[in-house]
């Protein structure tokens, strides 16, 4: 019901968008026209969405679903000259960037949730990513079970620390929870032996492991703790927008291309280090290929 | 503008069962605790370091100097940065891992505020004594003090009434300062500060809440040093009289 | 230490001089605007009127009450927010643009105690001789009290730019790359935080340091000729 509606909006919004002489701009694509410019938030170490590479330009695979919708922001405005300027964000300030006007879109691996949705928007989905945890293989542990009384690692302000206490092998047992003011750091946390595991994103863990000085010491254990969606984050109530990023989105879904472009992240050597990250293509994310969601996670 | 005034916000739970208003709480605690533990290192060693660099021993007073010099010409942000990821891979394995493991955060953070702190309440000490008369320490001598009883009985508590207005300024700083050591994973105000940012983005409130604390926490520090100068004032030196 | 990898810098050296550029601009640009402030700041404060003195003295306690790293964080994420309410638009300032504006205003509170002893050094004869020559006020102010407050307290305002540069690594706190949040990023990439913080520490002291001895050598100079 709620994807057939969603599908509903993009198509309406395209029909509204086949004729934008007419109808006056607003939001988002209002305050590009006006200030000529668009600025995309990026993350600086969620490899391989959104990160630094050796020139430290931000590059990835979520930066490069975003070159094309600027491309199709581009056109819609008839705006072939549009400058196209980049801003750091971290987990704490990208809503509030994002609401005060600093950023036009976050690309980068935010999760899609139903509590964020109070306060921005998002786009249909590009990834789909589950929590478990990453450790040192010397640790012996394989199990949520295992980290009663240890020090875990988590990014604030990220969605994953909660989630320890909500499984149920997690009920019943005791962590101590130690900050990390990003994911690398949160990570070398873990390489350093300060904690015994970062409990994040799947992917994200698979990126740090991949740039670490010795990827072979590192393993990715337990279950899934919870599934969660990747959406590129709007401002919210901005249907021309949001209805022009989706199309954008959706037609390279069903074209193939955003396929070609998970390859070429996933699947291959990426910079700076040309390490591979080898993570194909869960089912997960090729349903939301097939059939384009935009419902958050509660 | 179309912000959205909230303060309800503070009243509602959060993720791990607190509420908001209880995060801010629990966020002054800590700022109070960094700021009040660093401020007593700091004290100690810097007057230690002080009166090291007005004695007549060579040694003593380039080792002071060289500290001060070390401390004050490198960012706060840094030399916490230094204790917290480069020190416990250069120290031996077993006491790195030691550092990494088992000492809590608080202390690497309440040693790096405290040692920054300490260069500066070192600068003040030293010219606190340097700023009385040196026949001062020629009575002490005169009177068959040893050179550290001219400093315990004579120098010092006069140096420090002195400089008491200089040192209520810099315990100000310190509770201002700890704000950095959210970045080594301290739960004080300004990291909750950003984390309810983060939470809620009703950024205008919690900024109002988070600065009127610190203004708090500036008052209280500054009447309660003004106290103390009041009641240890030396009659008759002109700086033994601004009680501000 | 066995395993200390240098071409970590050599390889970002070109990003972290870029960081230190940008440092040093703000720097620059603080001082001069803080100074500026600062000045005007004081003048309030000590001048007959009372709304200003309490403005002054209001604006100068306010900054020097609140953590600085949280007033860069505050206005990065606020200033949007006024100028929407003012202009109605959205206009993004972006992290590297804001810091300069919060430096500039957060250090015109301390140059302004700065100049405001300065000018309280000058002794009051001065401003009798220049009323006497037939100066207005201002022109009492601009050519015989400030040259010689700002002369006397020359030492001091530097010592206090240096403490602004260090402070610069704050802006960290909100992404802009200045020098050590260039050696910050190096360190998410390339998880190496040993080399990346030393680098840093040492070229900041070596700076600092240097400065710092610069300043000592014009105050003995200073005091000689006063």
């Amino acid at each position: 019901m709620r994807k057939s509606l969603t599908a509903l909006a993009v198509c309406l919004s395209a029909i509204g968008l086949a004729a934008p002489a007419h109808a006056e701009l607003t939001g988002t694509l209002q305050k590009i026209k006006e200030s000529g410019s668009i600025t995309v938030g990026h993350r600086e170490s969620s490899v391989p969405f959104s990160y630094l590479d050796a020139d430290q330009k931000p590059v990835g695979y979520a930066m490069d679903l975003c070159a094309k919708v600027v491309d199709a922001v581009k056109s819609e405005l008839k705006m072939p000259n549009l400058q196209v300027k980049y801003q750091a964000v971290t987990s704490q300030n990208r809503i509030p960037l994002m609401q005060n006007g600093t950023i036009d879109l976050e690309c980068g691996s935010t999760t899609n949730s139903v509590a964020r949705q109070q306060q921005v928007g998002f786009s249909v989905h590009y990834f789909i990513t589950s929590v478990r945890m990453a450790v040192r293989k010397d640790s012996g542990i394989k199990d949520i079970g295992d980290l009663n009384g240890k020090p875990v690692a988590t990014t604030t302000g990220t969605t994953s620390d909660a989630l320890i206490k909500q499984n149920e092998k997690g009920k019943h047992i005791d962590v101590k929870n130690i900050y990390g003011k990003d994911h690398a750091d949160s990570f070398l946390m873990v390489e350093s032996g300060r904690a015994a595991a970062f409990v994040m994103d799947d992917i994200l863990l698979a990126g740090l492991i991949a740039n670490s000085k010795n990827p072979s010491d590192f393993a990715i254990v337990g279950p899934s703790l919870r599934d969660e969606p990747y959406g590129v984050m709007l401002r919210k109530d901005d249907a021309p927008f949001k209805a022009l990023v989706d199309k954008t989105l959706i037609g390279l879904m069903k074209s193939g291309e955003a396929e070609k472009l998970y390859t070429k992240w996933f699947m291959n050597p990426i910079p700076p280090r040309n390490v591979n990250l080898n993570f194909p293509m869960s089912p997960a994310l090729k349903a939301a290929f097939a059939s384009p969601s935009d419902k958050g996670v509660e | 503008m179309n912000y959205h005034w909230d303060w309800q916000f503070f009243f509602q739970e959060a993720d791990d069962g607190l509420k908001y208003y209880e995060w801010v709480i629990s966020g002054l605690g800590w700022t109070t605790a960094v700021s009040l533990a660093s401020l007593a290192v700091a004290l100690l060693l810097g007057s230690v370091l002080g009166v090291m660099r007005t004695t007549p021993k060579r040694w003593l007073v380039a080792v002071g100097d060289t500290y001060v010099d070390l401390f004050r010409n490198i960012p706060l942000i840094v030399q916490l940065f230094l204790w917290f990821f480069v020190v416990p891979e250069l120290v031996p394995d077993k006491i790195g891992i030691w550092m990494k493991q088992d000492l809590p955060y608080i202390v690497t953070a309440v040693v790096g505020l405290g040692l920054y702190t300490a260069a500066r309440i070192a600068e003040q000490v030293k010219s606190g004594i340097n700023a009385l008369p040196r026949g001062q320490r020629f009575a002490g001598l005169a009177l068959g003090f040893t050179e550290w009883q001219t400093y315990r009985y004579v120098r010092l508590p006069m140096a420090y009434r002195i400089v008491l207005p200089a040192l209520t300024s810099e315990s100000m700083n310190i509770f201002k300062n700890s704000a950095v050591t959210y970045a080594v994973g301290i739960l004080e105000l300004y990291f909750q500060y950003k984390q309810i940012i983060e939470k809620t983005s009703q950024v205008l409130e919690i900024t109002i809440v988070v600065t009127l604390a610190y203004f708090m926490l500036a008052f209280v520090m500054n009447r309660m040093l003004a106290f103390v100068e009041k009641r240890t004032r030396v009659p008759g030196l002109i700086s033994g009289t601004g009680g501000k | 230490m066995s395993d200390f990898d240098f071409s970590v810098i050599t390889a970002n050296w070109h990003f972290l001089a870029e960081g230190l550029r940008y440092t040093l601009q703000v720097t620059v640009t603080a001082m001069i605007g803080g100074i500026i402030i600062g000045t005007l700041l004081a003048l309030m404060r000590l001048s007959s009127n009372k709304p200003l003195q309490w403005f002054a003295a209001g604006y100068v306690n306010f900054f020097r009450s609140v953590p600085l790293v949280q007033v860069i964080l505050a206005v990065y994420l606020i200033l949007p927010l006024l100028l929407q309410f003012l202009t109605g638009k959205m206009i993004p300032i972006g992290a590297e643009n804001s810091a300069y504006f919060t430096f500039t205003i957060f250090e015109a509170a301390y140059y302004s105690e700065i100049m405001r002893s300065g000018i309280q050094s000058v002794p009051r004869g001065q401003i009798g001789a220049g009323y006497a020559l037939g100066f207005t006020y201002g022109q009492t102010m601009r050519l015989v009290v400030l040259p010689q407050a700002f002369r006397n307290m020359l030492p001091v305002l530097l010592t206090q730019t240096i403490v602004l540069f260090q402070d610069v690594s704050l802006v960290y706190a909100i992404g802009a790359t200045d020098f050590f949040g260039a050696a910050d990023k190096i360190t998410q990439r390339d998880l190496r935080p040993v080399e990346m913080y030393t680098t840093v520490a040492v070229v900041y002291f070596i700076i600092c340091f240097a400065l710092s001895r610069l300043v000592k050598r014009l105050q003995a100079r200073i005091a000689i000729i006063r």
